[in-house]
């Protein structure tokens, strides 16, 4: 059995120590807000926060996750939405908003550790595939949050 | 179990409580919209509670492409109500067969979530308005026409009474619809028109479980499938004796052409695939290749007799009595669709033969057919839940392969809510592509350069053979293989398109625009002709639009707008296209570079469209930023090539998606000239890649005749390298 902090709580869940964050925040906590897209790091649709820091948690074992302290897109924010989130719908953000879960919570670990992003640091943190073509408007809705 | 408001969910209801069970699942959007009591459904489309709460049922698929939120809209708007307290739901598919399709069609492609339906869900809203003035106007005792309605308060005047419309929803429930009703003038919009916040938003942004991957029932078990890597291959032999001893796992699915593990988690029953030992018949197509579809393709533009799709004057006369005559040969590869949410769908067989399904899909009627037909039951006992696409492009509507795969599956374990999901190996390997094809152009210009002949051979495999047998016309020319030729809008007097349909095995479907390579053809040959002529592409194209076609205007509003002729920065280079398709008019212009090392980088996109009239202007203009991110990546690297009967791509590694380091500017101009209806999903794709290229021209002087351009050299060449040949 396996101990998880995960958005403030404690879980208990009885998996491999290899099973990816993933499937477990998904299939054996009933959070799936996290999303799969491809498995091997590449799209960042699963992005999750291990103690603050961005990962993509297709490729961390959960035993990896153990003793951290593990937020997703679900608890994100303990009331109501995150600014994050509120400035995804002010920018209306999303299309098809697959990639969005993992695009906010990118965004989230790019504005602690930069709060006043410059272009090329988006660039180089938030690397999130978005398929519909949003990336305009993620761009604008940091920049916008920078300023507030 | 909460879904107890209206009539039609009431039904739906009693076909989930008629299975045996009750339905655990809740939809964010339909738990919203059920809360706080029952409503009266004033007609299929409208439910009204008495708090004033105005509920939307949308009977088109959303994949992120607006629908849902533009067609509530055009109902909100003819309705007349607080936009404020309207939400929206899906129509149940189900239900519109039993109720002799209220809602038209449910199938969601080709641009059509608007324009193929705003006639009709204009028309409820009004029917409604009406209804619902004339209860007020019964229960007052005066006559309709003394009231006014304004934001669902109906006002009598001369008494000073109002009424809202949740308290006289019930009795304009009762009263027969008006046999005729007035649309408003797009001019006087108040809730159409305007750039609302989309309704599916907020949902998505708090993860709530949307998606058809997200779905969750009690007991529910997961599956991860392995098909043929030859398309069109047969199962011969499945050793599972590792995989069905792993943990979590709990069945071993065999079928003619696919096999699944289902276990207690989807990652649990992907690694016991992986320990399958599995043995195809590849089939006959064991060894086609890049290089047999090239043959194949090719051997189709050298036959003779191909149908026509075109044929204006003589074009074989006007070729020989030509002052100069020009031939290319232009060609782009197989791609995958690539949704990021990858295919699924989540199935329960219930006691008493009832099955649920639910999916991402484009088309719910068509996913409850192929229910039917994979499960034998009759379709009364079939229900659709639609859920939120995770990406759409084409790959969810004509084939209902994944749903097929996932009735097989859960028919396996009655009783047992299963959720099939494709890994995103199987995703890249199986789609249905866009469609491989060359394309010969040969033009015969006059002594001033002047295009008055054109002769175009296409040779490409047929999207409505594969996927819509019955919509092929008779005369075997599929009308998406030779868009943007057949209906080519510039005044050329002799014309001549020939169609050589040649399928191969790899499957083809509608990915988004489905024929928009042609666009990329005709448009980069337009713009070496108007080279050679020595002319300025853009009056080059104006020559041959007459002065009130809507290309000439969207191509004169685009070159306004992109400041064409105008110096650039040093290293910018720009070009154009037009285009016109999904009942919409585009022109775009590219601004590109091409650095050092021969690496080309598009900066500026500006796209201008007249889609007639504009619903919701912002989610128009996520929608060309959309085609323009979305059709860059074709243009600069994807391709699905084939190996062995098998797509040699598996994942995002070997079919890159751009970044968000790699988008351009986009700027959209909508110029909406009213009278007819476009479309907005799609027709923003047709002139970029063509714009693009004819950019690169400039920067380069290599005329780009294939995609994706990683496969081209574009340092920067001394002279002009590649003509187009002369005779």
């Amino acid at each position: 059995m396996l101990e998880l902090n995960v958005n403030g709580r404690i879980m208990r869940v009885d998996v491999e120590p290899e099973m990816p964050l993933l499937w477990v925040l998904r299939d054996h906590l009933g959070l799936p807000g996290t999303k799969y897209g491809c498995g091997i790091s590449a799209c960042g649709a699963c992005t999750v926060h291990l103690d603050g820091e961005a990962v993509r948690s297709c490729s961390v074992p959960v035993s990896t996750a153990q003793g951290k302290k593990v937020t997703t897109i679900e608890g994100l924010s303990k009331h109501g939405l995150h600014a994050v989130q509120k400035a995804w719908i002010e920018h209306e953000v999303p299309q098809c908003g697959y990639c969005q879960t993992g695009m906010i919570m990118a965004t989230v670990a790019l504005l602690e550790k930069h709060p006043q992003p410059t272009d090329a640091q988006i660039d180089e943190i938030v690397t999130n595939l978005c398929r519909c073509g949003t990336y305009a408007r993620v761009r604008k809705a940091i920049h916008a949050l920078a300023k507030s | 179990m909460t879904l107890t408001v209206s009539r039609r969910e009431f039904l739906k209801v009693s076909t989930l409580l008629g299975g045996g069970l009750a339905l655990e699942f809740s939809f964010p959007m339909l738990s919203r919209a059920a809360a706080g009591g029952p409503g009266t459904e004033v007609n299929a489309w409208i439910v009204i509670h008495p708090d004033e709460r105005v509920v939307i049922r949308i009977a088109r698929s959303e994949m992120g492409q607006g629908t849902f939120t533009a067609l509530a809209q055009l109902v909100a708007e003819e309705l007349d109500c607080d936009w404020s307290r309207v939400s929206a739901e899906f129509a149940s598919p189900n239900e519109n067969f039993r109720r002799n399709h209220v809602w038209g069609a449910m199938s969601t492609g080709g641009s059509r979530g608007v324009r193929t339906s705003q006639d009709y869900v204009r028309k409820a809203g009004a029917s409604a308005r009406q209804m619902l003035v004339t209860a007020a106007a019964e229960q007052w005792g005066v006559p309709v026409a003394e009231c006014t309605v304004d934001r669902g308060v109906i006002t009598h005047a001369a008494s000073g009474r109002k009424l809202r419309y949740g308290q006289v929803a019930t009795a304009a429930a009762r009263i027969a619809p008006p046999k005729e009703v007035t649309l408003r003038d797009p001019k006087d919009w108040k809730i159409a028109g305007k750039p609302l916040h989309r309704l599916d938003i907020p949902d998505k942004v708090m993860g709530k479980p949307v998606f058809g991957v997200d779905v969750s029932l009690p007991g529910m078990l997961h599956a991860s499938i392995a098909q043929c890597p030859v398309f069109g291959g047969k199962l011969v032999s499945v050793d599972a004796s590792a995989a069905g001893k792993m943990r979590g796992v709990k069945r071993i699915v065999r079928e003619d052409n696919f096999v699944a593990v289902v276990a207690d988690s989807w990652w649990r029953a992907d690694e016991a695939l992986k320990k399958l030992v599995i043995q195809w018949d590849a089939g006959s197509y064991a060894h086609a290749s890049n290089d047999t579809v090239t043959a194949m393709l090719q051997e189709g533009l050298a036959a003779s007799d191909l149908p026509q799709a075109r044929m204006m004057g003589d074009t074989a006369t006007a070729l020989k009595g030509a002052a100069k005559v020009v031939e290319a040969e232009y060609h782009a590869p197989y791609i995958n669709h690539a949704t990021l949410e990858p295919q699924t769908c989540t199935a329960w067989f219930k006691p008493e033969g009832f099955l649920d399904i639910w999916t991402s899909t484009q088309d719910g009627e068509a996913s409850m057919i192929a229910a039917a037909a994979a499960s034998g039951l009759p379709l009364e006992k079939i229900e659709v839940h639609k859920m939120m696409l995770g990406g759409g492009f084409g790959r969810r509507g004509g084939p209902q392969d994944f749903v097929t795969q996932g009735v097989l599956i859960a028919k396996a374990l009655p009783g047992v809510p299963v959720k099939l999901m494709w890994s995103r190996s199987e995703d890249m390997r199986h789609g249905f592509y866009r469609p491989a094809s060359i394309v010969r152009m040969k033009a015969g210009l006059d002594a001033q350069g002047h295009l008055v002949a054109l002769h175009t051979k296409v040779a490409c495999p047929s999207i409505l053979k594969i996927l819509r047998p019955a919509a092929l016309p008779k005369n075997g020319v599929d009308p998406t293989a030779v868009r943007s030729f057949y209906d080519m809008p510039y005044a050329v007097p002799n014309q001549q398109v020939d169609y050589a349909m040649r399928n191969g095995h790899v499957p083809v479907g509608f990915w988004r625009a489905p024929g928009q390579q042609n666009a990329f053809y005709r448009e980069c040959f337009i713009d070496e002709l108007a080279a050679m002529a020595g002319q300025d592409p853009v009056a080059y194209r104006q020559s041959m639009l007459k002065e009130d076609d809507k290309n000439r205007l969207v191509l004169e509003a685009v070159a306004r707008a992109a400041g064409w002729g105008t110096p650039l920065p040093s290293g910018m280079y720009r070009g154009v296209a037009v285009a016109d398709g999904f009942d919409s008019f585009t022109a775009t212009v590219a601004e590109v570079s091409v650095n050092a090392k021969g690496e080309p980088r598009v900066h500026r996109v500006v796209v201008a469209i007249d889609s007639g009239y504009v619903v919701n202007p912002d989610t128009c203009r996520a929608q060309a930023e959309s085609n323009v991110i979305f059709g860059l990546g074709s243009i600069l690297y994807q391709e699905n090539n084939l190996k062995d009967g098998s797509i040699v791509e598996s994942n995002f590694h070997d079919f890159r998606l751009p970044q968000i380091s790699e988008m351009p500017q986009v700027e959209t101009l909508l110029v909406p000239t009213g009278g007819f209806w476009g479309g907005h999903g799609e027709p923003a794709i047709l002139a970029l890649a063509p714009a693009v290229c004819n950019a690169i021209y400039q920067a380069t002087g290599t005329r780009v005749r294939s995609l994706p351009l990683k496969h081209h050299d574009l340092l920067r060449h001394s002279s002009l390298g590649n003509e187009a040949g002369v005779t």
